[in-house]
Order: C-alpha cells, then sequence, then structure tokens
C-alpha cells in the first residue's frame, strides 16, 4: 500500500485525496495546520483550516485569499478521503489533521503541546496508524516547568522593573506566545502595550471568543509617562531596531523554550530568558505519540535523529520525514535557535511586509 | 542552597557590575558565617578537591534519567555543560530539601570522595531527588569542580568590603594566601578588629594596564620610571618571623620549586616583602619563558634541570620593610629604599635588583623598547614615580608597553566545539601555514573575534566541513586569518617544528585567499636567534 501521505517538493500531499497539508509552495489546495510562517504560505488556491483558525490565517494570507473553515472533530469527504482537524494545542486554531482512506488513518500533528494554554483549545489525541509527529524539543533535557510558574516569574520580574522606573520588553512570536504571554500577565502591575504586529494579532483573538486582558498599542504613546511602568510585548525581530529606542533602557526579556539551555540564554542580547513553549518538551512528545497508538512514527522538523532511535528501541516502527523544515541534524541545537529564529523574523516579514514605507516598519490600521 | 543558587543565577544572567555586586552584596550580609566563608571560596574561583570520577557521575545521571548513553551524550551535545546536562535530565524532584551551603557542602559532598562508590551512587541520588533543576545544576557544578561564574575576585572584594564596611585594601589582604573557609575566617575576615595577621600572608598584586597609545600622552619621561617587562613568573617574596616563603600571583607558595632563592631569602631583614619575577637566568641574562617553563610544573628539581635553568628572582618594588608597610609611600622613595636593600653589584646572588631602563626622549625609550627581543623581555613597564603601590589594576599608575607581537596570515583548517557559553558553535580552530604546497597545523587559537564574526565562521564551518574525527571537523581551507604571537621557538613537538605563544586571532582577512597565507620558512624567519625547545 503506497504512504497515504507524502514528502514532496511542494510539501505533504495526499495523492489520493488530491490536497497538501501546509505546503511550502503554492499549491490549488492546502489543508493548514496553523498561521505560523513556516506552515501557511501565501498564494495557495483554497486553505481550510479549523473555524477558531480562521481570522489569524486570513490576516496571515491577505484579504483575498480563499479561506474554508471546519469545526474541531467534524469530518468531510475529499475524493473518497475523509478529513477531520482535531485540537493541536499550539496556538489558537491550531489542528492536527486526520487522514482517513479504506480505514488506513494517518494523522499530521502540525506543531503541537499537550500542556495547557488559555489562549487556545487544548490538545487531543487521535488514534490512528500512522502519526506524522514535530520533534523541535525531542531531547529528555527539554522539560518544561508549569506555566504558572513562567508567568510568575515574569510578572516579577515586570514588577521590579516597575518600581526602579524600568520600561519591561519582552519578545514573543506575534502570533501564539505573544497572547499566551499577555493573558498570563498580571494587568493591575501596569500597562500592556504591544507592537503593532502583535496588537493586530491581539484583535484577531478576541475577535475569535479568546479573552485578553486590555492592551494598547505601543506606537500610539509618544511620551515617557505613557509607559511609565509599562510592560512592552513585541516581537523578536524588533530586539535593536528603532522602535525600541523610545522606551530609553528597558530591560529585556525573551519568551521561548530555548531559553532552558544556558549558554542559548547567554548568546542572546537580552536581560532574562523565560522558559515557556508552545512546542511539547519530551515528556509530553512522548505521552502524545503513545496516545495514538500508532505503530508508524514518522518524524519530522526538530531532533528528529534521537527522538526515531528512541521510538525504534522502544519497539516502534519509527522514520524521519524529510521536510524542508529540517537543518543540518547532528548540529540541530544551534540551527534549530537559528530556525526558530528565521521563523520569527519570516513572520515579520509577512506582516510588516503590509506596512513597507511607515517610518517605524509597522503600524496598526 | 537556595540563596547561594539565587545569587549564582544572578551573577550568571546580568552583565552589569553593579546588579553584580549589589547581589553579592546582599548574599553576604543575609548568610550565615560559615555559608558566608564557603561563598568567598567557591566565588573566588577556589574548588574541592577531586571528588569521584566524572564518568560515573554521568552514569548515575543516565540511569537516574532512564535513558541508554547514547540518548546522554546527544543531550550532552546539545547543552555543551556537563553539569547542566545533567540537572536537566534528571525527572522533577520529589520531596524538596531545604539545607544551607554548609550543610551541603561540609555534610554531603565533601564527604563523598571518603565513600564507596556505591554509597557515593545512592547519596547523589538522593541529593539530587531533593533539588530543583536550577539548585542541581549549582549543586552539580561544585561536585565536578567546574563553579565559575562571571565574577573578578576585584567584585567579590568590592561586595564584601561594601558588606562590612571595611576598605577593599583591607578585604583584599586578608583574602591572600591561605585560608580554611570556616565561619571564624568569615567572622575575622569582616571584622573591623585587625588582631594578628598571618605572617605568611601576601599583599594583592598591583597589575598594570597594556599601554596602546604613543608614549608622549604620558607627558615628562622623567615623572616615570621605566623597566623592562620581564617574561617569568610574577612572585613576592617574604621574610617574617624567621621564615621564608615565595608566593606566585596565582597564590601559590612556590619556593621549593626554586629552592636557590633560600639562601638569598634567608637573609633578608625580617619583616621584608618584595615584588618581582622568577626567571630563568644564565650568564648575566635571562633564558626565555620556555625554559623556565621546564621547572614550573615540577614540585621537586633534579640536578641537571637546575643548572640548565638557574632561577633567579628579579626585585622591583619593596611592600614592607622592618614589619611596615609601606605601600602608600611614593615609588621613588620605595624604590631608593629597595636598592639600598639589594646590592646590585652581586651578579652571584639569587635576588638581583630590576634594572631601569633610561632615556632622555620617549623617542630614545621607543628604540630601546624596539630591541626588547633582543633580551628576552616583552617591552617596558611605566610606573609613576609619585604612585602609591596600586591595589589590583588601576589605571594610570602601571601601564604595560610591550612590544608588537608577531603576526602572519593563516588558514582555518580544523574546529571544534567551545565550552561554556559557546558550547554549541564552532570556536576553537587550528591554523596552518603553507610548506612546500602543503598546509601545516601550527597553532590553535580561540580568541580575538567578535560574536557576530564566530556565528559567520560556525556557519562557514558547518557548511565546508570535510571530515568529522570525533569532535573535531577538518574544513576547507579557504579562510585566512591574521594570528598575532608574543613569541616563537623552535620545538621538536609540534609537526610544524615552530611553537608560539599566546597565539590569537588578531582580524579575519577576508581580503586574502588561502593561497595567499603565509609559508613555514617565512614564520620562522621571525625569529633568528631563538633557543631550540625540546
Amino acid at each position: 500500500m503506497p504512504d497515504l501521505i507524502q514528502s514532496t517538493s511542494e510539501g505533504l500531499y495526499c495523492p489520493v485525496g488530491d490536497f497538501h497539508i501546509d505546503p511550502w509552495r503554492p499549491v490549488p489546495r492546502a489543508i493548514i495546520t496553523h498561521a505560523h510562517g513556516d506552515h501557511a504560505h501565501r498564494g495557495c488556491g483554497r486553505y481550510l483550516t479549523s473555524t477558531q483558525g480562521r481570522h489569524v490565517l486570513q490576516t496571515r494570507m491577505g484579504a483575498s485569499a480563499v479561506v474554508d473553515t471546519v469545526n474541531y472533530g467534524e469530518s468531510f469527504t475529499l475524493n473518497g478521503v475523509r478529513i477531520s482537524l482535531h485540537p493541536a494545542g499550539h496556538v489558537l486554531g491550531s489542528a492536527q489533521i486526520r487522514v482517513d482512506y479504506r480505514g488506513d488513518i494517518w494523522t499530521v500533528s502540525g506543531d503541537y503541546k499537550v500542556t495547557p494554554d488559555q489562549t487556545c483549545t487544548p490538545f487531543e489525541p487521535v488514534r490512528c496508524h500512522t502519526f506524522i509527529t514535530e520533534c523541535t524539543f525531542g531531547l529528555p533535557i527539554y522539560r518544561w516547568q508549569p506555566q504558572q510558574v513562567t508567568f510568575a516569574e515574569l510578572n516579577r520580574w515586570w514588577e521590579g522593573n516597575r518600581d526602579i522606573g524600568r520600561v519591561s520588553v519582552v519578545f514573543a512570536y506575534a502570533l501564539g506566545k505573544a497572547q499566551r504571554v499577555i493573558a498570563g500577565l498580571d494587568p493591575s502591575i501596569g500597562p500592556i502595550l504591544c507592537h503593532g504586529a502583535v496588537e493586530r494579532v491581539n484583535q484577531d483573538y478576541r475577535q475569535s471568543g479568546i479573552p485578553l486582558p486590555p492592551t494598547n498599542y505601543a506606537g500610539r504613546y509618544e511620551r515617557t509617562k505613557d509607559w511609565e511602568g509599562a510592560i512592552v510585548v513585541a516581537p523578536p525581530s524588533s530586539n535593536g531596531t528603532v522602535w525600541m529606542r523610545k522606551f530609553g533602557d528597558p530591560s529585556r526579556a525573551l519568551v521561548s523554550g530555548w531559553m532552558q539551555i544556558r549558554g542559548t540564554r547567554r548568546r542572546r542580547a537580552v536581560d532574562r530568558g523565560f522558559v515557556l513553549s508552545d512546542h511539547a518538551d519530551w515528556p509530553g512528545l512522548l505521552s502524545a505519540i503513545h496516545a495514538t497508538e500508532a505503530q508508524r512514527i514518522l518524524a519530522t522538523h526538530g531532533r528528529t535523529g534521537p527522538m526515531v532511535r528512541w521510538l525504534q528501541e522502544s519497539g516502534l516502527d519509527a522514520a524521519p520525514l524529510q521536510t524542508q523544515f529540517v537543518g543540518e541534524r547532528d548540529d540541530a541545537d544551534v540551527d534549530d535557535a537559528e530556525e526558530g529564529a528565521a521563523i520569527d523574523s519570516e513572520e515579520e516579514a509577512v506582516i510588516n511586509g503590509e506596512n513597507v514605507g511607515e517610518p517605524e516598519g509597522e503600524r496598526l490600521s | 542552597m537556595k540563596s547561594f543558587a539565587e545569587l549564582y543565577r544572578t551573577l550568571d544572567e546580568t552583565t552589569k557590575t553593579t546588579v553584580k555586586v549589589g547581589a553579592m552584596r546582599s548574599y553576604f550580609q543575609k548568610c550565615s558565617s560559615s555559608d558566608g566563608a564557603w561563598g568567598v571560596f567557591f566565588l573566588s574561583g577556589r574548588r574541592l578537591n577531586r571528588l569521584l570520577p566524572t564518568k560515573l557521575l554521568r552514569e548515575w545521571a543516565a540511569e537516574q534519567a532512564q535513558i541508554p548513553d547514547w540518548m546522554f551524550e546527544e543531550c550532552y551535545g546539545a547543552v555543551g555543560d556537563l553539569a547542566e546536562t545533567m540537572a536537566l535530565l534528571l525527572h522533577a524532584p520529589g520531596e524538596q530539601a531545604e539545607f544551607s551551603l554548609t550543610d551541603w557542602v561540609e555534610n554531603r559532598i565533601r564527604p563523598l570522595a571518603s565513600m564507596s562508590s556505591e554509597e557515593q551512587r545512592f547519596a547523589l541520588h538522593e541529593a539530587w531527588n531533593q533539588l530543583s533543576v536550577h539548585e542541581r545544576f549549582v549543586f552539580n557544578k561544585l561536585v565536578t569542580g567546574s563553579f565559575r561564574v562571571g565574577v573578578s575576585q576585584g567584585l567579590v572584594i568590592r561586595a564584601l568590603a561594601e558588606a562590612s564596611q571595611l576598605p577593599q585594601a583591607t578585604i583584599a589582604h586578608r583574602l591572600m594566601g591561605k585560608w580554611e573557609p570556616t565561619a571564624r575566617f568569615f567572622i575575622q575576615l569582616m571584622s573591623d578588629d585587625d588582631g594578628e595577621t598571618n605572617h605568611s600572608q601576601p599583599y594583592p598584586f598591583a597589575l598594570a594596564h597594556p599601554f596602546q597609545e604613543e608614549p608622549e600622552t604620558l607627558g615628562d619621561p622623567d615623572q616615570w620610571l621605566l623597566e623592562w617587562k620581564w617574561d617569568g613568573i610574577r612572585g613576592q617574596i617574604i621574610r617574617r618571623n624567621g621564615e621564608s616563603f615565595l608566593w606566585s600571583r596565582g597564590e601559590e607558595l612556590i619556593l621549593e620549586r626554586f629552592p636557590e632563592l633560600n639562601p638569598a631569602i634567608s637573609t633578608l631583614p625580617d619583616g621584608t616583602v618584595l615584588d618581582g619575577e622568577v626567571l630563568g637566568w644564565k650568564d648575566g641574562k635571562p633564558l626565555p619563558f620556555a625554559e623556565l617553563q621546564r621547572r614550573i610544573g615540577r614540585k621537586t628539581v633534579g640536578k641537571k634541570l637546575l643548572a640548565d635553568v638557574p632561577a633567579r628572582f628579579i626585585a622591583f618594588d619593596l611592600l614592607e620593610a622592618g614589619g611596615v608597610d609601606l605601600r602608600e609611600l611614593p615609588l621613588a622613595h620605595r624604590r631608593e629604599r629597595l636598592v639600598s636593600l639589594i646590592s646590585a653589584d652581586d651578579p652571584e646572588s639569587s635576588i638581583l635588583l630590576s634594572s631601569l631602563v633610561e632615556g632622555d626622549s620617549w623617542e630614545a625609550l621607543r628604540l630601546q623598547r624596539s630591541s626588547s627581543r633582543n633580551f628576552h623581555v616583552e617591552g617596558i613597564m611605566m610606573k609613576r614615580k609619585d604612585s602609591p603601590y596600586p591595589l589590583g589594576r588601576v589605571t594610570g599608575l602601571w601601564w604595560k608597553w610591550k612590544v608588537n607581537p608577531f603576526t602572519c596570515d593563516a588558514v582555518l583548517m580544523y574546529a571544534q566545539r567551545g565550552h561554556g557559553r559557546r558550547a554549541s558553535l564552532y570556536t576553537d580552530y587550528t591554523f596552518g601555514v603553507w610548506d612546500n604546497g602543503q598546509l601545516i597545523p601550527f597553532a590553535k587559537a580561540y580568541s580575538g573575534l567578535t560574536d557576530a564574526e564566530i556565528r559567520e565562521v560556525d556557519r562557514f564551518i558547518r557548511k565546508n566541513t570535510v571530515e568529522k574525527f570525533g569532535p573535531v571537523r577538518s574544513v576547507k581551507p579557504e579562510l585566512v586569518f591574521e594570528l598575532a604571537f608574543e613569541n616563537i621557538q623552535l620545538s621538536t613537538r609540534h609537526k610544524s617544528g615552530i611553537a608560539v605563544r599566546f597565539p590569537r586571532m588578531s582580524r579575519w582577512r577576508q581580503d586574502k585567499k588561502a593561497d595567499q597565507a603565509d609559508t613555514l620558512d617565512g614564520i620562522r624567519s621571525l625569529m633568528a636567534g631563538e633557543p631550540t625547545v625540546t
């Protein structure tokens, strides 16, 4: 039996159903796991996403993109292939794609996490025969502390900065991470200001029914007293840009799973690194994989080598799946860190691309 | 342990001196005396004697984490730091215990040394289970003897001075030499009662800044005392209470390695402290540093070595005379008293007076400096005649005006990952130069590039790896760097036949292709007249 889903030069492809999942080139029909820059590219004929993911995907793909939606758990048929989307817990609207052809069931995880996040629907395991899993943090050194602990550290840091008269700037992916961080902030400490890229996604989240504490577009303010005691949420690519200057000498922090490693923390030009990831940690990956009861596991982007060997040694049929996401495997930690950054800036490029010509590189319409 | 681990985190996460000093001050103010003593001990870079083989530690960590060896290696590769890898790998701790730093070190860590390996294994499993991830990391650092955090001795002294409200000089002096990290020691350290000082205790060494300006900016040369910058081992001779001591700058007692200095030291009057340099010395002039190096590692010295490389102490400052601390007196005055103490005309004595470099003008002195290499010295020391003996590295009082380093253009041949902050980047390089159409490796260097350059070179290495030998990669010979080094000598231990001292990258020659790099003969020709080292 040929593989129901294959990796082609355009991306993951289902030949029987004639559709792509997260293609990296324009194709007629794309099913999208989530709206991050490395999974959703512009120029496809039609997009399909979860109902909750509609606003964020539409914003990113442009107003003219054709975006269809389906509720989590509802199935439909495409050329005889039964398809359904299930929560992946990564960011708002993120989905695992379940593909069933004559009883051969495959699930493409996209990016996922199994730990709580109040800004998106929690991960649900999907039973299948073949599971295509991400493994960005596929090493046992990655074990996330509970998010409340990170949020408490973050709020304490913000409060400390406020008390000595410094602005706090926290860098987080504009889509998903930023909103999760905002939802974890304690608004009684001070005002929450956002970079335009973040503020726009905030609106999408609110429109999709996700409550967030009050935020304001940082670019609206010009006087120092406007950001007194404030925390500014901005994408990592804005660190060191002109945009940052008006905040004087702020304390800077980065929120990322990579901050788990001291060397990575110290290499980034920030004062603090907070560990919080929208990807599954090692125990999370393993529990998700086992919950699918799949016998065949295909591992993609991240540290596939060790994960594949680990799964093989525990008796599963595991193999790496070549995708365009994977850099040099045996040096994955640096490359991944760079990849993370690259994905970031790519995200930003998409967003800022619409605002070329603005003096500060971003604007809120 | 919690507060010490927190202190470590603060020191580790900031580059701001004031934050570091503030964090240490607050730790020293709040902690118990014995925790204070251990804090000073570890922060000033001292470490416990070896407790157990690292190999076993890794095995036990992998065992507790329930992962095979290959997975441990994968993780270590990603983290680049053993103590941290072990801390991250282990499962979340059970019931966390809060014991003091002293309790951990004295009752749990130090006793490991005398335990059977089965007992050690049990003790470590228990410890790891009681500590949070970050505390575990600090604990592992203490156990493996790799505890290092970015504070200098100077900052520790500043924090202690602020916490005790004593002058920094007092703290610095009390921290010199041998001491035990006990509550009593810490109480004395922080006490304003001077009490009895240990008679072997050396003074903190004054250090010079490199001088990179034109000397004319220093004003009249007459205000300066100029000496050769000797290339040996900085040392402090102490004669007190009828006993003799020789301290190295690393605060080690090294007199037994240089027994020929003993007679001359014992004839010094009681209550004398000299600052100077230990050198290999023959026929009225210094031997190259590489010769002296043969004597450094040895506790006892054979007759042949004593004859081949006789040691001398070149005295250049008098810090104490008749038991009185002279450090506040002007240098010119101390020099006078030094001259009257050490007879310049006894060439047989093993303590010699550092001779002055004389010249009427900076121009004349420049000329003298350029001849430094002929005398096996590194350049000229310039000290203000009216200056007191500086505490540590004070700007403007002592300058080292070194001769320009040798330079050559060499090709990057091999690379290896760095450590610590640079753990996942390729930052340790081996360079080669041409010999008969072949590149011959001749020097290793890892400093001199900016972070941005390091990343770029790292990227090149990953894309242009030819072969991997364990952690080492050979790369396409394309990148050319200008290397600077202090000295060249013939060496039979190196494939290239030469050894260079303090090689570092002075710049990246992006304008040069590999075939434009220097030749081995070219480098050999730089050294004219250096003796062979075998």
